[in-house]
């Protein structure tokens, strides 16, 4: 643990067996005030793992932590804390409203002031005309936007949610990436869950790739994603050619594209050159930073050595 | 724990069994109260003995409760059994038990609410029978309350041994057990009795030790007895007292239950209940 004060998730090592199988192996990671966490890992990571650990939904067989300042699994910080499950069901005899109302009864909200909390976050979850639906009238992406609407319900300080949109077609999915940003606008940490690369990609501030019940990469996206990398699409270009650009920095070639890191934009127009000058046809020159799906697989990848080989 | 016996009976209210149970219940005392009648009416025309009539309506009130006894068994343990094994299994608990409520909390919320709505079904049902068959004959049970009482206790004790069974294995597995104990504690109160009646004349024989052990697993056969003494005319039980064959009579008892076994029936309660909690307190989810 680094006892930063302030920190929304602090957990050192934390570890969890399931009889033979180790879902957690020395799990740490540190989650700010206010930001936006992604979580991201192939299945089987132990993702949904430590959320349960967090929320004390299981308990951990080794390792320290704590969410909002308290033990792992604190009640006074059950009440500051959303969750969205990812099997999230709820009682289809009750209305939405209903729904909210008993869980704004369980965290103890105030009476005066819910009924207009409630049309805040059936609006903000896109559901203001469903509030007084069955939930069994309710299709299962309804369902998961009223999950969201659950978590988000007295303003929570940290939002979790396991794979939010699971349920959803694009445009829900973008409408989530919006409420992600509204409840951190509100002040919220957001521990995101999820092996939908886009979505993390495209809302969060930070995040952490857990592989094997381990945290293999934590940072923000540019951190995590490393170099810069330029990419120029070439044809003609012989093995022996590569060594023509090694002064510009380390090179990879995948048999169409030629990649260069950490290139100064400056001397694109070099790098060009000489290619050109050595006979190279170049068609398309494109400087960025790799995508966060090449870093994820090459850094899974890497991790596992078997799927290498 | 208040907001979830509330969700448990409005859970409970929305399942049609349950309305259909009360409506057989209304429809097994109103053909219950026509038979009673017809055949008081009968024994007064053919002049007999008022205390024959006494004997022969309690008799018939105590199979009505036999009836309610058992159908308040069965609904206890298929209220309790999915109560909390179907929340963990859908997924409904994942989202229930991360907000600040304590597990124990959870599950006595659960019980509070399956407790009222077995109390108010089954005290009704057996209330309902008693004053018919008092309209209709005549004949009321020196005590109303002790009764209602003990068959309300009976769906608790089922209830709660359904909850805790509930917290470890699937509904089926649990109701299943559920019933299998109701049924053993019953059976085991009876071959008591038959050993008591065998007794009489083989002073060797004593099988008071199955009873006591059936009674310390499951208190129902225990307080089925004390309804069964509720019912019965005061005067019956006097004449009978002693008598080893009404002893052995599973639908005649001549003692109340002891205070020792009441307070026993508490302890158990308490304990099966801890037990529950301490169950689900250590289930992960």
């Amino acid at each position: 643990m680094t006892n930063e004060p302030g920190l929304v998730i602090d957990v050192a090592d934390l570890r969890k067996r399931y009889g033979r199988v180790q879902a957690l192996a020395g799990l740490s990671m540190t989650v700010r005030p206010g930001e936006i966490f992604g979580f991201l890992g192939p299945n089987g990571a132990g993702k949904t793992t430590a959320v349960k650990l967090l929320l004390g939904l299981a308990r951990p067989t080794a390792g320290r932590g704590t969410v909002l300042g308290q033990p792992l699994g604190d009640r006074e910080a059950r009440r500051r804390i959303g969750y969205l499950p990812e099997l999230f069901r709820f009682q289809p005899w009750l209305r939405a409203r209903e729904v909210l109302n008993l869980h704004a009864d369980l965290i103890g909200m105030p009476q005066t002031g819910r009924a207009r909390a409630f049309d805040e976050v059936l609006e903000l979850v896109g559901l203001s005309e469903r509030g007084d639906t069955s939930v069994s009238g309710f299709s299962k992406g309804m369902q998961q936007r009223l999950g969201l609407g659950v978590a988000l319900v007295g303003d929570p300080a940290l939002v979790i949610l396991d794979e939010p949109t699971s349920a959803l077609d694009p445009i829900g999915r973008m409408d989530v990436r919006g409420i992600l940003r509204t409840a951190r606008d509100r002040g919220a940490a957001v521990l995101l869950n999820s092996h939908l690369l886009t979505e993390v990609e495209q809302v969060c501030d930070r995040l952490a790739i857990v592989d094997k019940g381990a945290v293999i990469a934590e940072g923000s996206l540019a951190e995590v994603l490393g170099a810069h990398e330029t990419r120029i699409r070439v044809e003609g270009l012989e093995p022996g050619g590569m060594a023509l650009l090694d002064r510009f920095g380390p090179t990879r070639f995948d048999g169409r594209d030629l990649f260069i890191k950490d290139l100064p934009a400056a001397e694109v127009p070099d790098v060009v050159a000489t290619l050109v000058a050595s006979g190279v046809r170049v068609h398309e020159v494109a400087s960025g930073r790799e995508s966060l799906e090449a870093r994820f697989l090459e850094l899974v990848r890497g991790n596992r050595p078997e799927s290498v080989a | 724990m208040i907001a979830i016996a509330r969700l448990t009976i409005g859970e409970a209210a929305r399942r049609r069994i349950l309305w259909v149970l009360v409506l057989l219940a209304i429809l097994a005392v109103a053909l219950t109260g026509w038979g009673i009648d017809r055949l008081v009416s009968f024994a007064r025309a053919s002049e007999t003995s008022e205390l024959t009539i006494q004997l022969g309506v309690s008799q018939i009130l105590i199979f009505i409760a036999f009836q309610f006894s058992f159908v308040l068994a069965m609904t206890a343990a298929f209220l309790g059994a999915p109560a909390i094994a179907n929340d963990i299994e859908s997924g409904i608990a994942l989202a229930l038990l991360a907000r600040p409520i304590r597990r124990s909390s959870y599950l006595l919320g659960r019980w509070l609410g399956h407790a009222v709505v077995l109390v108010t079904y089954g005290a009704g049902s057996a209330l309902m029978a008693i004053l018919v068959v008092s309209r209709v004959s005549g004949y009321t049970p020196p005590s109303i309350l002790g009764p209602l009482a003990y068959l309300a206790t009976e769906g608790l004790v089922v209830l709660s041994l359904s909850l805790l069974l509930s917290t470890r294995l699937p509904p089926i597995g649990a109701g299943a057990i559920s019933v299998v104990v109701y049924g053993l504690s019953w059976a085991t109160g009876a071959i008591e009795r038959v050993g008591i009646a065998i007794a009489a004349h083989n002073p060797g024989v004593n099988l008071e030790i199955i009873g006591q052990v059936g009674r310390a697993i499951l208190p129902t056969d225990g307080l089925w007895r004390g309804v069964i003494y509720g019912l019965e005319p005061g005067i019956i039980v006097a004449a009978a007292a002693g008598n080893p064959l009404a002893e052995a009579n599973p639908f005649f008892a001549t003692t109340p239950p002891t205070l020792g076994f009441l307070v026993w029936t508490g302890v158990w309660m308490i304990l099966v209940l801890s037990l529950a909690a301490y169950s689900l307190r250590r289930r992960e989810l």
